[in-house]
This record gives C-alpha cells, structure tokens and sequence, in this order.
C-alpha cells in the first residue's frame, strides 16, 4: 500500500470511529444543545471519513463502503485515542479537546501538503473543523477548574496518536458498525 | 459563442446537443433539498459546465461533507440534464473551492427572506468572539442585538442564534 493511501486510511479511521463514538450521546447528551451539538459532529466526521475513503479507494482501486466497513477490526489504522468507550461526559469532552488540538495540527501540515488532492481536501476539512474547535474550547474553558477533568485529560493524553495495538473496545465498536452490512443478504443490492 | 442573427443564442455548437447556458438554466430550477428556497447555482456549488457533443459535464463541489443533501442534488442534477437528451456526468470535487462566500447575492436574499440569516464574508477566521458580534441580523426584524444559542443546528450548515430585539429564535447559515 502506498504511503498516502495509509495516510488517507489512518485519518479516516480516525473519523469514522471517533464520529460513531461521538454519536452514542445521540439522545442522551447532558442537555438539548449538547445533543444536537454532538449529534452535528459525529455527522461531520463520519463525512470526512468518507471523503478521505474515497480518496484512497481510488488509489486502492475499491470503494469508500467497502474501506470503511469490509476490514477486520485489526486492520484499521485509527488511534486508540478514538477507540476507546467514554461514557462520562468530563472523559468525552476530554477526548474531544485533545483530539481537535492533534486534529489541527495534523491539518496544518496536510494543507502544506505537495500533493494538490491531500491539501485540497484537508483545507475543506478544516473549515468545518473550525467549529469543533470552537466547542471543544468552550467545553475546556468551562471545565478546567474540575479535578474529573483534569484527570481525565490527563488520563487520555497517552492515547493521542497511539496507533501501535487497539483497544479491546474497538472490536465491539466494530461489530455493532458493521452488523447491517455483514447481515446483508446475498444478492441484495443498494 | 455570440448568437444568430436576432441575437438569440446558438442551438448548440456542431453536435452539441445542448448549450451550456440551456444547461446553467435548468440546473438553477434544482432546488437545495434542505433549504428549497434556494437552488443549486444560487449555492454555488455548480462550478463548471462543459458540453461535448451529447456529454455534459458538470463539476459539483460539495458545501459540507457530512451534508446527506448532496447524493440528492447530485441525482437531481443528473436526471435534470438527461431531461434535456443529454448524457450527464457529474463530478464531484473533493477540493476546497466552496465556500460561503460562493452563494451568489440572490441566493443570500431568497435565505433572509425565508427566515435564514446568510452567512458573514470569510474573514481570516471564526472565533467564538466574532459569532457573539453584532455582525448578524434577525432575518424577522433586522436587530443586530442577536445571540449566538448553539453553533449547531438542525443541519451541519447551520447555527442558531437568537434575536433579543423581537424574541424569535432564527438560524444562521455558518460561515465556511
């Protein structure tokens, strides 16, 4: 595999999972405007996870779909940062923040890119990623007295860009996600 | 391409089936499938249109990507070209070359008039700060006394403010 083309794969696994993690709060998020808020960014992210597929499946001569749901949890090139199952709210928005600072960085460099279709798509990302940004220092500034979350920054730190293993937490992450399409019938067509 | 001898445009150029400007025209009766108010080329998300022979090709650039609409309008633009005999080809532009600031002046106005504030000029970037300024008026009342509520809304293009002035709450397009 091309280097790009893992590149390409590692920051929309990154997306993928981290957008259906961010979407468990779908529901039963602390309060309405969070719920639409998260509910936004899971969408946001799982749509840049599928315009960063259909890059690479170009170069990988496969489609977005099958990137996205077709490999073994083993394959996927994500951090342990967005693996992992955050049920706590002061963990999530932990994440959250520390995930939008890598983020950010990351993007810094791929706008910079030689390559025009990686620069290209990264600074279209980044212009909706600017919002994230917004709430996550909203969230941080409101939180930073509070030891839980300051514990929990502290906590999730080592996970940023840990990519060497996976979380036990991905597998079942990765069987519910999955679930619809490996239950589909043979000949069914979409 | 100029015109014939009353000044109408050409039918089409050798064995174009179709002009560009037939084409530009029958795009702009797509509506946004979010916000019907407005069609496609007033979002500006029509970049090019070229037409050889029985070919139309259209370069579509998405406004966000996570936007459910754009399968739809991307649909609609195909069926709406094969409508006029042509074989469409639409191409979706995974760059950065839209943004808010490709809505054209017309589209801005059909968003206010239909209880929408548009979205700012790109500046050199969003802060929290700017989104509390009084750069955004109530598209109700016209007060510059709004709010910001949640910088998300309904959809990922919109935010929701609110407008101290006549007490309605309003959505904002975002800025990108």
């Amino acid at each position: 595999m091309s280097e790009r083309a893992q590149l390409l794969l590692e920051i929309a696994d990154d997306e993928l999972i981290l957008g259906w993690r961010d979407s468990e709060w779908t529901g039963i998020a602390p309060f309405l405007e969070e719920d639409v808020a998260f509910s936004s960014i899971a969408q946001n992210e799982v749509g840049h996870a599928r315009a960063l597929y259909e890059l690479a499946a170009r170069d990988l001569d496969t489609t977005a779909d099958e990137l996205a749901f077709d490999r073994e949890p083993s394959e996927y090139r994500c951090s342990e940062l967005v693996e992992l199952r955050l049920p706590e709210w002061e963990r999530t928005i932990a994440r959250h923040v520390l995930y939008e600072q890598a983020d950010a960085e990351r993007l810094e460099r791929l706008k910079a890119s030689d390559d025009p279709e990686v620069a290209g798509l990264a600074a279209k990302i980044d212009r909706e990623e600017v919002y994230h940004r917004l709430h996550a220092e909203m969230w941080h500034a409101r939180l930073q007295d509070e030891p839980r979350y300051a514990e929990a920054l502290e906590e999730l730190r080592p996970f940023v860009g840990k990519r060497n293993g996976h979380s036990p937490e991905l597998t079942s992450l990765w069987e519910e996600m999955t679930s619809v399409r490996r239950s589909q019938p043979t000949g069914t067509t979409w | 391409m100029g015109g014939d001898d009353v000044g109408a445009a050409l039918a089409a150029d050798g064995d174009d089936v179709v002009t560009e400007a037939e084409v530009w025209e029958a795009l702009a009766e797509i509506p946004d499938p979010e916000i019907p108010v407005i069609s496609v080329v007033d979002l500006g998300v029509v970049r090019d249109v070229q037409v050889d022979d029985e070919r139309v090709h259209v370069e579509f650039t998405p406004t966000f990507l996570g936007c459910p609409a754009l399968e739809v309008m991307r649909d609609a633009m195909a069926t709406r070209i094969a409508e006029l005999g042509a074989e469409p080809e639409v191409e979706v532009v995974l760059d950065d070359s839209w943004s808010t600031d490709r809505i054209t002046p017309e589209g801005r106005e059909k968003l206010r008039a239909a209880g929408f504030a548009p979205p700012t000029p790109r500046g050199e970037d969003t802060t929290l700060v700017q989104l509390q300024s009084n750069g955004f008026r109530c598209p109700y009342c016209g007060s510059r006394d709004t709010a910001l509520e949640n910088i998300f809304g309904p959809t990922p293009c919109r935010s929701l403010r609110y407008c101290r002035g006549c007490k309605q709450p309003f959505e904002q397009f975002k800025t990108i």
